[in-house]
């Protein structure tokens, strides 16, 4: 089985954000595989070692996006493409759907692609149901669980608003994986030495075989959101009966019940 | 004339989620600006009443793609009827509501359409009819200004972020359904079953959200004898808090919520959890118990109207943002200020 996981590279979550001359900056915050995406190496992992295959580890990103191809081959991928074109600076999700689907094909497809269910940046969370549509496959996203992996046909449950949608997909497919799924494994020490050896291939976006896609959707200020003005009150009293009673009347006079 | 403003309505065995409505709404309100009527797109089975809500929502028309092998959501047939529907027409804005569903048929669309989509926004000023649109990025700690340069513009609204949608009964408008795009043969997934989400309400829809974090296993009481395992010891001591947890929450109509750290400490499983790897959360009241206030959970729930503060610690940057703060202990606060709301609400 031949299952290709795609990762990003991302500002750790830990980091105080702020807007600086009009750019992001995460300050001295180190930049990290996005968290969401080690649950999908996770499932890209186990549905190998129980079917046999490789993963490949794909991204699309600058030299920074080096440490999550890192993180995922010392979890076990086999190996690692980076798509890596200055022209895809201020691309947005369907132009970054566009070249992954791109270089999927140029891969030589796969049976199964597995996504995280978002990246902690953008938070757009469109990337693989784009991804799907584009490659024509179908799409399984927000995955819990895997119940059952064949050659050709994979079941699994789907978190929803109303609990879990449980489906039967032919493959190919497309899976985009939730935290329910199960704890991603941490990097053995012999797999960080074989990613810090690994080569990683390199591609432009005319590598993949397309056109560069323009950017639809355009961001043309980024702001730190207003500070809010709260006046923090301290509820004491003698007794927990006294302060329940104090913070019960303070929370009615504010008419949110 | 065709409408140049569409809406989506998100639907669950025939229930439109709340969400829905806000989205309609705010159709209708865009309409209104740019003098166009308002088109509304229902993708389901067994549809009529919701064709009807639409229309008091803000309708002017409804076109329902209602078929029997569209009863359970799927992604392909849902895309292809949206397509289907879309066909030649030439609109500038269609709104999706921030659902699970919303999201990615808004995704598929972004690329059948050969478009963009602005996802999860909060605001949406219009300039003739050019949306720019407001959205949280990195879980809220920053916002972001977008527009889509191409059309139709596609937008996911954030649920609870838009103004509250009120029906008018008075108003009419048109249906027409619209046929299957997809043969059941050519749809490549089939859904088996489903599984009901464990009682309470859920964190998205809430507009109280009591929540717990690590200071809930600050538990001076003793766990039953036949648990030995120290980390067993701690689940069960932490556990106790989530009960009283849960009970304010119940008397308040509220959901239940956590931080990374009691979910990962396997307090409470990981559909409660707030902050910027779990889900995101705006109501109208956020009660913190026992939660220190890291970074990533703040982000999650900062947005929050207003706060509640429960914690030991006098220092716990939870403090900062809340309107109100007991330094204390849950474990003796937090039951009698859920006998105080139960009486204060008369229940």
């Amino acid at each position: 089985m031949k299952i290709i996981v795609c990762v990003k590279q991302v500002p750790d979550s830990a980091a105080a954000m702020s807007v600086e001359d009009g750019k992001i900056s995460w300050g001295d915050a180190p930049l990290v595989i996005n968290p969401w995406d080690e649950y999908a190496v996770e499932a890209a992992l186990r549905l190998t070692e129980a079917q046999g295959g490789d993963v490949i580890a794909l991204s699309l990103g600058d030299e920074n996006a080096k440490e999550a191809i890192k993180h995922a081959l010392a979890m076990g991928c086999s190996e690692a493409i980076l798509v890596n074109d200055p022209a895809m600076a201020g691309a947005d999700t369907q132009a970054v759907a566009r070249v992954l689907a791109a270089a999927i094909q140029k891969i030589g497809g796969a049976d199964i692609v597995v996504f995280g269910k978002q990246a902690i940046d953008s938070d757009v969370g469109a990337t693989p149901s784009m991804v799907a549509r584009l490659l024509g496959w179908p799409a399984v996203t927000l995955v819990s669980e895997i119940v059952e992996c064949t050659q050709s046909e994979i079941k699994a449950s789907r978190a929803m608003e109303e609990g879990r949608q449980q489906v039967a997909a032919e493959l190919p497919v497309v899976l985009s994986i939730v935290k329910d799924y199960g704890e991603p494994r941490y990097p053995s020490f012999m797999g960080i030495r074989k990613a810090a050896r690994a080569s990683v291939p390199e591609w432009t976006v005319a590598d993949t075989g397309i056109d560069l896609p323009s950017a639809v959707v355009t961001w043309p200020n980024v702001m730190a959101p207003p500070e809010r003005e709260v006046t923090n009150e301290i509820i004491e009293g003698s007794n927990p009966e006294e302060i329940a009673a104090k913070l019960a009347d303070k929370i009615m006079e504010e008419k949110v019940l | 004339m065709a409408n140049r403003v569409w809406a989506y309505v998100d639907q669950f065995k025939s229930q439109a989620l709340l969400a829905s409505w806000e989205v309609v709404f705010t159709g209708r309100k865009l309409a209104d600006q740019l003098g166009s009527g308002l088109t509304v797109l229902v993708i389901g089975s067994h549809l009529d009443a919701l064709a009807k809500a639409a229309i008091e929502y803000g309708a002017d028309e409804v076109l329902l793609v209602d078929d029997p092998s569209l009863e359970d959501y799927r992604a392909s047939p849902y895309a292809a009827a949206l397509a289907g529907a879309v066909g030649e027409n030439k609109l500038d804005i269609f709104l999706f509501p921030t659902t699970t569903r919303g999201r990615e048929v808004a995704g598929m669309a972004a690329i059948d359409l050969n478009t963009g989509v602005l996802v999860d926004v909060t605001e949406i000023k219009l300039d003739g009819d050019k949306v720019t649109a407001i959205r949280p990025v990195y879980a809220g700690k920053l916002l972001s200004e977008v527009v889509c340069n191409a059309k139709p513009q596609l937008v996911t609204l954030r649920g609870r972020a838009f103004e509250k949608p009120v029906p008018d009964a008075g108003r009419t408008g048109t249906v027409t359904k619209l046929p299957t795009v997809m043969a059941e043969d050519e749809i490549k997934l089939k859904v088996t079953g489903y599984q009901a989400a464990e009682g309470g309400v859920s964190l998205t829809d809430a507009s109280v959200i009591v929540s717990g974090g690590r200071g809930t296993s600050n538990n001076s009481a003793e766990p039953p004898a036949e648990i030995t395992d120290e980390s067993e010891k701690e689940i069960w001591k932490a556990q106790q808090g989530f009960i009283l947890i849960n009970d304010l929450a119940s008397v308040l109509d509220g959901a239940v919520g956590a931080s990374r750290a009691a979910v990962d400490a396997g307090y409470v499983p990981y559909v409660h959890q707030v902050g910027q790897t779990g889900k995101v959360v705006s109501p109208d009241l956020y009660i913190a118990c026992g939660i220190s206030g890291a970074i990533q959970h703040l982000a999650g729930m900062r947005s929050s109207k207003v706060i509640v503060a429960i914690n030991k610690d006098p220092e716990a940057p939870i403090f900062k943002y809340a309107r109100f703060g007991v330094v204390g202990d849950l474990y003796k606060i937090l039951p009698p200020l859920t006998a105080a709301m139960k009486e204060r609400l008369e229940k």
